[in-house]
């Protein structure tokens, strides 16, 4: 309010306390001081009220129960978990649990929305329908529904484990690798030796590697008009790993599912739990179908006249996409196709539906309803959707300023 | 150019030929079929895959659908009736169609109460969707509130009639003082007067409790599709003018007032709904004076429309980020004030240019609905799950009902965005 003061000096000495509503140059002091005295006064209110409840609950607020076994079991979880685990250990089991089914759907929901949108733009009358017919479907029905449906249909299907077992099966491994029974998909697992450090290592060199080339391949395109060809860069990114996965033998393994160590189930590999899979299924069908539409509305939005003038130029198609199309179509598909990865995150909390143990299940909760502590629970719960969506959210700024176009 | 060539050639046709039909394969059906299904072949290929997945689809569905039993009173019945054909059982959705409607305890001799509610919902919308309509009617849109609250609640006619009458009163508060004021101390007037008004109705209420009373019904004993729609219509109209003021504190040039619209928005679209659910079934009861005992219901719309309007602000914020900044100059120019400049030229445009982003808001916030069932309130999916499977006598029903459920909500929201396509084009004012 220090303007107030300072210019009702200066100007005149006829300051009136009418002015501070009808003249402009206070009016917006005067309803932001409103503005913020109400919100005080609203937070003041909340935070007495909040005191008063707890004291006459006798709680107080302390995180210290986190520290306290849990006692309870996690059907799928990522870290070394036992219901002997403290609270917080089951938290972060579903913090796992959270981040691997939305990491899983966005790259599912990604390729069926692509597909989907690409196709629905397809000449073939039959096949554009039958994609609008599942992009509407999908999109004018609760996402609670579809995974409580999607979620049935993977509880009900499934075999018993007892019909891959033995030296003579009733059902064979799927490519000898997955069995899919009543208690969910046998898969192979990913084994560490020592020396696995530098198989990631050579992993991630790959990767940079790959987009190094890209960028030089670029760089001397735009400088001395020479085209290098691309396939180096799959080389790099390929070549790497497996250069280092053979260097370091042992380093890294597949345990298989092994259906002939006992009679009653397969052992070794990996068991997907159906919460898992069904959860994944569910959210990367209805966010696809989001997707398809965003695809759909990229690809329009290049006028037609871009295409012809590429075309005119001497590109040809393949050139065309990669070029000019795509470009300009990714300019539109990223924010929103962001977005929909957020939704799906966001979306993944409805895992209590099927009994997946994420985030919302574990602390929001088991968690919650044995300790009681709903607000530090609900507190820690907000703030993890807060800050995976703050984070997510800043990239796709960095991303938008960078593509954007430069105008004016 | 037929001209040029006329001395060079030996011979030139002095008579037309009559015009012939095109080729029978660049004529109808089949022409059709060629370009649309046929054009090359790995479209042919995809045509074919196309038909399999279909005929695939259609011969599962079609006799489950068409073979239903639609009257017997268990799952056993049902099974018995079919004799293992597969066919679907549908028969719980005959025997537990108020159920699913109307949730389980709703009073079954008051249910024409809310269906009427439902019926004259679409007469309240109508004059709003659709322009056409004479503007009177508005008038019906307008006193809607009231009378579905009366209908569907119950209770006396007074609590609605009084606070019908306290918003008349505002309103007339308003336009008295608005000649004198400008727009926010009007409306701080307003909310005065009304406030006034809903005050003093409270000792004529209790003096007269019975007054065309229809039996009261407790907000925990709605359930069903209808709670759905309670909430969604609620939600999404209470929600726009909150989205409208949002989005005008982000956009505003105030640093406080923007700040704090900022953090509102960017906090409650950061986390999912479903937290803002068991901050409502949990939370909230620890932030209110001690002894309030507070409806939950209402708990869900308040924290419901926090949700929305959050994310409409966005969407208006797009509207108004659209608009050319001629616009807001013109405004200026012409001597209006803020409040003047905002009503009659800037979000009547921002507005029309938004519809499509709110439909989007109001259809998904329609789907979120669903979500109550999971902090265990019952509405229609919440019915299913619940008391319906759980029941001895249709454990195992699942497609019948989840399908009956998705269609429900298929319809509605199909519908809503149909409409806002063709609103769409209606509003259309640039000409292409």
């Amino acid at each position: 309010m220090a303007s107030i003061s300072d210019s009702d000096a200066n100007q005149s000495s006829s300051f009136k306390l009418s002015m501070l509503v009808n003249d402009t140059r206070y009016r917006g002091l005067t309803f932001q001081f409103i503005a913020l005295m109400l919100i005080i006064f609203l937070m003041a209110w909340l935070g007495m009220n909040l005191v008063r409840n707890l004291a006459a609950a006798g709680l107080d607020i302390s995180y210290g129960f986190l520290d306290q076994s849990a006692g309870y079991d996690i059907n799928q979880a990522l870290i070394p978990y036992t219901s002997q685990s403290s609270h917080l250990q089951a938290a972060i089991v579903g913090v796992l649990n959270t981040l691997l089914v939305a990491l899983l759907g966005c790259v599912t929901a990604t390729i069926i929305g692509v597909t989907a949108g690409v196709l629905r733009l397809s000449k073939n009358w039959l096949i554009s329908r039958l994609m609008s017919a599942y992009v509407e479907a999908f999109r004018n029905v609760p996402v609670l529904i579809w995974i409580l449906m999607i979620g049935t249909i993977v509880t009900v299907s499934g075999g018993n484990p007892r019909e891959f077992l033995g030296e003579d099966p009733n059902s064979n491994l799927f490519l000898g690798a997955f069995a899919f029974t009543n208690r969910g998909l046998y898969a192979p697992a990913v084994e560490l030796g020592p020396g696995a450090i530098f198989v990631a290592i050579a992993v991630v060199v790959g990767i940079v590697g790959f987009f190094l080339w890209r960028r030089h391949v670029k760089k001397t395109l735009f400088q001395s008009g020479k085209l290098l060809p691309a396939w180096p860069s799959w080389l790099i990114l390929i070549g790497l790993p497996v250069i280092a996965y053979f260097a370091f033998a042992g380093a890294v393994s597949l345990s298989m599912p092994d259906t002939m160590a006992n009679r009653f189930n397969i052992q070794g590999g990996t068991l997907v739990g159906k919460p898992l899979i069904a959860l994944w299924l569910a959210l990367s069908v209805y966010t696809g179908a989001f997707i398809a539409e965003n695809v759909r509305a990229g690809i329009l939005a290049v006028s037609k006249g871009q295409t012809e003038a590429a075309a005119a130029l001497g590109l040809r198609p393949r050139r065309v996409m990669n070029l000019v199309v795509l470009p300009q179509a990714l300019r539109v598909i990223i924010p929103p196709l962001i977005s929909q990865y957020l939704n799906l995150t966001k979306n993944s909390s409805l895992a209590i539906a099927v009994g997946y143990a994420d985030i919302t299940a574990t602390l929001g909760g088991i968690t919650l309803n044995q300790t009681g502590r709903a607000i530090e629970c609900i507190l820690m719960l907000m703030l993890f959707y807060l800050i995976i969506s703050l984070s997510i959210s800043a990239i796709m700024n960095v991303y938008n300023s960078r593509v954007a176009l430069k105008e004016r | 150019m037929s001209d040029t060539h006329a001395q060079s050639v030996a011979y030139v046709r002095e008579s037309f030929i009559d015009q012939q039909p095109a080729p029978i394969t660049e004529t109808g059906a089949i022409k059709w079929l060629r370009t649309n299904l046929f054009s090359s072949i790995p479209y042919t290929i995809l045509t074919f895959v196309a038909i399999y997945v279909i005929y695939v689809l259609l011969s599962g569905f079609l006799p489950w659908l068409l073979g239903g039993v639609w009257n017997a009173s268990s799952i056993r019945e049902c099974r018995e009736m079919m004799g293992g054909s597969g066919a679907g059982c549908f028969a719980v959705l005959t025997e537990r169609w108020n159920q699913l409607l109307f949730g389980f305890s709703y009073p079954s001799e008051e249910y024409w109460r809310p269906s009427l509610a439902f019926v004259l919902l679409f007469v309240a919308v109508a004059p709003v969707l659709f322009a056409a309509l004479p503007r009177k009617m508005l008038v019906i849109t307008l006193l809607y509130p009231f009378i579905a609250y009366w209908l569907i609640w119950g209770g006396t006619i007074l609590v609605s009639a009084f606070a019908l009458l306290g918003v008349v009163g505002g309103y007339f508060a308003y336009t008295m003082a608005e000649r004198r004021a400008g727009f926010a101390l009007s409306l701080l007037v307003a909310v005065l007067a009304a406030v006034a008004i809903w005050w003093l109705s409270g000792f004529a209420v209790a003096e007269e409790p019975g007054f065309l009373e229809l039996p009261p019904v407790e907000s925990r004993n709605m359930g069903g599709f209808m709670l759905n729609m309670m909430l969604g219509v609620v939600c999404v109209s209470l929600s726009l003018p909150f989205g409208i003021v949002l989005a005008l504190g982000r956009q505003s040039r105030l640093p406080i007032i923007k700040f704090i619209c900022v953090a509102f928005i960017e906090f409650v679209r950061g986390v999912p709904l479903i937290t803002l659910l068991f901050v409502a079934n949990v939370v909230l009861a620890y932030f209110l004076p001690p002894g309030t005992t507070f409806d939950l219901i209402l708990r869900v719309i308040i924290m419901i429309t926090m949700f929305a309007s959050a994310y409409i602000a966005e969407v208006i914020r797009g509207g108004l980020a659209a608009l050319p900044r001629g616009q807001y100059e013109g405004a200026e120019s012409l001597g209006l004030d803020y409040w003047q400049s905002m009503r009659l030229i800037i979000l009547p445009q921002a507005l029309k240019i938004s519809i499509p982003g709110i439909v989007n808001v109001a259809v998904g916030l329609f789907k979120d609905t669903t979500l109550v069932s999971i902090i265990s309130m019952f509405d229609v999916v919440g019915m299913i799950r619940g008391p319906i499977l759980a029941s001895t006598d249709w454990n195992g029903v699942y497609w019948e009902l989840y399908g009956f459920a998705a269609l429900l909500f298929f319809v509605t929201c199909y519908g809503i965005s149909q409409y806002s396509q063709w609103l769409e084009r209606q509003l259309a004012t640039d000409h292409r």
